[in-house]
């Protein structure tokens, strides 16, 4: 163990800022992070135990116990319950004899619950040593089971056909499906690699900035930076380094569009960043791709080294004396927080991925408190085709607010869930056509995942932009039969608890609280009171540091909001107060223990 | 040669060196902003979220923001305090509090900012969750269920290396602070001591040290936390 | 007008607010001329004889049968108060709240250094006793209360201030000093 772990150590520099990498390699080697390597690595780095155990027990797929030969990971977010996860759940449990959070007493196979995998359109799915299992089945699964009694590798589990694409590429060979349904001017083909770098040498920083504030073009990930803005701010913050990140850790629930960008444009994304780096002089670039995704990395490496052989990435750039930029890939290991881009930074340097308190911006003190720039995928693939064809061009499609393009990652009840290019001010209706939903069959619409909103019918004629619904391009739609409350809320909320990073008061507490008080109306005996305590206490949220916290309350505040006689028709009407408390059940525990049978 | 940047707090015109946090700017002008997080001489982090205050409109934390020129502050309105009570009651149910058995009752600033802001009874439903004492250490208790995670621990008490004594563990609710085995072992008595001091609450506390002041003359038994910034005399700038 | 009519109990807790009730000293032959006492152990009436105005309730519910009186008191009482920490958070009978009823039971007749006796190792059983509530609950959280007075005991000042200006329906004062909750 000891030699193992020092080899690992030494593979990635002894540099203590790498313990993500280090961390996955020995949780991958081992199916879990033993002590001794904990203890190992805090003698090498010179730091605690504890320190080195407070990265650990952050992320999700991390463990400090053994988690089987097969670690299982079967998602539970909403939309793979829509799509008949219970009975793949159970006949996991029954073909393995286990529950979930448990191991095979054979160490054979563990099965454990895990979040969002960004597999939405083709649920339900699970994550079998780091390899992709869609749209499971019964049936798939006892398959899978046998396959694992038999020791087979998980390559040669999938014995269905491989995705489209590059899915069934050598170096990815999965089953995964692009379903790419609508491509707009940002995942239009009409590109090849090199081309914009070409363009940019000939130009000056300041002027590629200039271009891409022409195109009036904001940050994909949600909040809607310029990012020109962010470009220049980071270009004259002082520092002797600068880096360019790509956030590539989607992880709301429901959006998946980074992994098709991932799968089949990964050459454009790389390309955005050689131009970020150019424009702020940056020389190094860090990918922060989520651990879900980490059955792509051996395509991104071998896209990656391509383009250093065409010296699209190294030293001066095809020949532009003292143009150095290289790329790396970071992975995450599961924790939804870590998509917050100061968050995300502390992460990428093998800590906690708590978010950090601003002022200071990481345009001015980022990764190694150097100025850095964090931009989602979709933002620097669309940067690539800016500087191709103009700022002028781009502001040609959407709207004044909201220019250009969004990807949408569009699932649950409809015909054709998958990844759609549109442009920016599409109403939810437009979308519903799109898609194949039949209006009088919706219920209702989550725009932006659980921290969005939850739209209902009335609303559908609102436009996607910053000015309307802003959103990262997470659409859930919801039928008719679908239980609001307790099918999706209460998961919603389940799923903001699990992820708080857990510094801040207000998320670590108000979300649980909540949820309790929903559990509560749902079991009848809520009244108007609890009503009115939820929206009094989603408001503590919003002192909260970062925007999960900010919003976690969301799933109930909206809900509450568009759907309130979801919530009115479960309460009681002749009470102004009730307690909740249960004599029977408070004392269910005592009965057990003295034998007795309660006798009021 | 500092720089001094001029702002306004609930109205008042007051005066500070540029880059100050605002925390230590308004206590210069003798206005008090609840922290509980917050320790002076360690690195901010703005975790408890009490500090908040809405900086030209927007809410911040003031233990980690620089005043800077022109700054208008809202402190003491109605939803700030409204927040900062429910956060103090939301630290209450979080944990197991039984300030009548508490070592640090009396000198505790959790228990003072209730105190304070006259909570009677928090709001939200106790949560009485199960957590452990750590009393293996052979200088120091960590009770679990007094702890606030607020990091003043983790911050402030360092090994001679640099390293850290106490960190967190896990995330979300199930965050907890703990103590380093082997480096706990080392622990001196004067860091044992300023653990305990560096600690809000009660949950760290040295062994065969618990109430040696007397009731009545503890810290907070007979003025607010804060009285002291806000009796204090302000020195004009 | 008729005097007002306050009752009292003690759930689980140890007597000490009553204790402090008793603590205002003369002041207790003006609460004689102020108010009537109904139920309370203070003058030993067991049972509701008419419906209240005041109620006092020193102690957090750690049985069936504190759920019970306390019903019982609110459903005769106008004005519910709890007085103390554990009417009001469990207190101390509630750092047993971390611990499985069956561990607490077999340490209280099987296993504690107290134990003599018990050859047959009983844990009491008779359908006269009450039952263990699983854990120690705060009184608001079985029924409603209005009114929260802290401290372990809430000085005495406190509950006379509390009474006086609940009687004579002025707004109460709070010093500093008498709000505690130790």
């Amino acid at each position: 163990m000891k030699a193992e772990v020092k080899k690992t150590i030494e593979k990635y520099g002894n540099d203590k800022f790498r313990l993500m990498d280090i961390l996955i390699d020995i949780q991958k080697e081992n199916g879990y992070i033993p002590g001794e390597a904990i203890t190992q690595i805090a003698e090498d780095f010179e730091m605690s135990e504890v320190d080195v155990e407070q990265t650990v027990s952050f992320y999700h797929f991390f463990s400090q116990k053994p988690t089987g030969k097969y670690a299982i990971f079967l998602n539970n977010s909403v939309v793979a319950n829509m799509m008949g996860r219970a009975e793949v759940a159970a006949t996991f449990m029954k073909e393995l004899g286990i529950k979930f959070g448990e191991v095979t007493p054979d160490g054979s196979a563990g099965l454990f619950n895990t979040s969002c995998i960004g597999m939405n359109d083709q649920e339900p799915a699970a994550i079998i040593n780091n390899r992709i299992f869609t749209r499971l089945t019964p049936f798939r699964v006892k398959e899978i089971v046998r396959d694992i009694r038999e020791g087979k590798d998980v390559d040669e589990m999938n014995v269905q056909d491989w995705g489209d694409g590059e899915n069934s590429s050598d170096l990815i060979r999965s089953v995964v499906s692009n379903n790419i349904r609508k491509i707009g001017p940002v995942l239009d083909r009409d590109f090849t690699a090199g081309q914009a770098i070409e363009k940019i040498i000939k130009l000056k920083p300041e002027e590629v900035i200039e271009e891409v504030k022409k195109s009036n073009m904001r940050g994909r990930g949600g909040a809607g930076f310029p990012t020109g803005l962010k470009w220049e701010f980071c270009r004259n913050a002082p520092g002797e380094k600068k880096y360019i990140f790509c956030n590539a850790d989607e992880g709301e629930p429901g959006t998946f569009k980074d992994r098709v960008i991932l799968t089949e444009r990964p050459r454009l994304l790389f390309e955005g960043m050689v131009i970020a780096g150019y424009a702020v002089g940056a020389s190094e670039g860090i990918v922060y791709v989520r651990y879900e995704y980490k059955y792509l990395e051996q395509h991104l490496e071998k896209i990656l080294q391509q383009a250093r052989e065409a010296n699209y990435l190294g030293k001066n750039i095809l020949g532009k004396k003292g143009f150095n930029f290289d790329i790396r890939i970071q992975f995450g290991a599961g924790a939804y927080v870590c998509g917050e881009e100061s968050a995300l930074i502390e992460s990428a340097e093998g800590k906690r991925g708590e978010p950090r308190d601003r002022p200071p911006f990481p345009v001015e003190k980022g990764y190694h408190d150097m100025p850095t720039v964090v931009n989602n995928v979709e933002t620097l693939c669309s940067v690539v085709k800016v500087i191709l064809k103009g700022g002028e061009w781009y502001k040609s499609f959407g709207t004044n607010e909201s220019t250009g393009t969004k990807l949408l990652s569009i699932s649950g009840d409809c015909k054709f869930p998958g990844v759609y290019e549109v442009v920016w001010g599409f109403s939810v209706n437009d979308i519903l056509d799109m898609v194949g939903a039949g209006k009088e069959d919706v219920q209702a619409v989550q725009v932006g995942g659980p921290s969005g909103a939850l739209i209902s019918p009335d609303e559908f004629n609102r436009t996607l932009g910053y000015e309307d619904l802003a959103t990262g391009g997470s659409l859930i739609i919801i039928g008719k039969n679908r239980d609001i409350l307790s099918g999706i809320v209460l998961n919603f909320m389940d799923f903001f608890i699990d992820e708080s990073c857990g510094s801040c008061s207000t998320c670590r507490i108000v979300p649980t609280l909540m949820r309790n008080k929903l559990n509560k109306i749902l079991n009848a005996r809520g009244t108007q009171q609890d009503i009115d305590d939820l929206t009094e206490w989603g408001k503590i949220l919003k002192a909260s540091r970062c925007g999960l916290g900010q919003t976690a309350g969301n799933p109930i505040l909206s809900s509450l909001k568009n759907f309130p006689a979801l919530y009115e028709e479960k309460i009681q009407k002749n009470k102004s107060f009730d307690s909740g408390f249960d004599l029977n059940a408070a004392i269910k525990e005592s009965a057990k223990a003295t034998g007795r049978i309660p006798n009021f | 040669m500092s720089q001094f940047v001029r702002f306004t707090i609930d109205g008042t015109e007051c005066m500070a060196s540029k880059g100050q946090f605002i925390v230590e700017a308004a206590k210069e002008n003798g206005i008090y902003i609840p922290t509980l997080c917050n320790y002076p001489g360690i690195k901010p982090k703005g975790g408890c979220r009490i500090c908040t205050v809405r900086v030209n409109g927007k809410l911040m934390t003031a233990c980690t923001t620089p005043v800077a020129e022109g700054m208008n502050i809202e402190n003491d309105v109605k939803d700030i305090r409204e927040l900062r009570k429910s956060i103090v009651e939301l630290l209450l149910v979080e944990g197991n509090h039984f300030c009548p058995a508490c070592e640090k009752s009396g000198n505790c600033e959790l228990q003072a900012l209730a105190y304070r802001f006259q909570i009677m009874v928090p709001r939200f439903p106790f949560q009485f969750p199960i957590r452990k004492v750590d009393a293996s250490n052979p200088k120091i208790i960590k009770d679990q269920n007094r702890c606030i995670q607020c990091k003043r621990c983790i911050r402030a008490i360092k090994d001679e290396k640099g390293r850290s004594i106490f960190a967190y563990r896990k995330r979300s609710s199930s965050v907890e602070v703990v103590v380093d085995k082997k480096l706990g072992k080392q622990l001196t008595d004067e860091l044992a001591q300023k653990a305990m001091d560096v600690c809000p609450v009660g949950s760290i506390l040295v062994k065969e040290k618990g109430f040696i002041i007397p009731i009545g003359e503890r810290k907070y038994d007979k003025k607010p936390i804060g009285s002291d910034i806000e009796n204090m005399s302000v020195s004009k700038i | 007008m008729s005097k007002p009519i306050i009752a009292t109990t003690s759930l689980a807790g140890c007597f000490g607010c009553h204790m402090s009730v008793l603590d205002i000293d003369d002041r207790i032959l003006e609460l004689f001329e102020l108010v009537e006492f109904n139920k309370s152990p203070i003058n030993d009436i067991k049972k509701f004889t008419k419906k209240c105005d005041i109620g006092l309730i020193e102690g957090g519910c750690c049985n069936s049968e504190n759920v019970h009186v306390l019903k019982d008191f609110r459903e005769h009482c106008k004005i519910l108060v709890s007085v103390g920490e554990c009417a009001i958070m469990g207190g101390l009978p509630a750092m047993r709240n971390g611990i499985p009823i069956r561990e607490c039971l077999e340490e209280a007749y099987l296993n504690g250094l107290t134990v003599v006796g018990n050859e047959e190792r009983i844990i009491p059983n008779d359908p006269e006793l009450p039952m263990l509530l699983d854990r120690v609950f705060p009184c608001h959280e079985v029924v409603k209360i209005d009114y929260f007075l802290p401290g372990c005991p809430p000085r005495a000042d406190l509950i006379w201030d509390a009474l006086v200006a609940l009687i004579s329906g002025d707004e109460m004062k709070l010093p500093y000093e008498v709000v505690k909750f130790d």
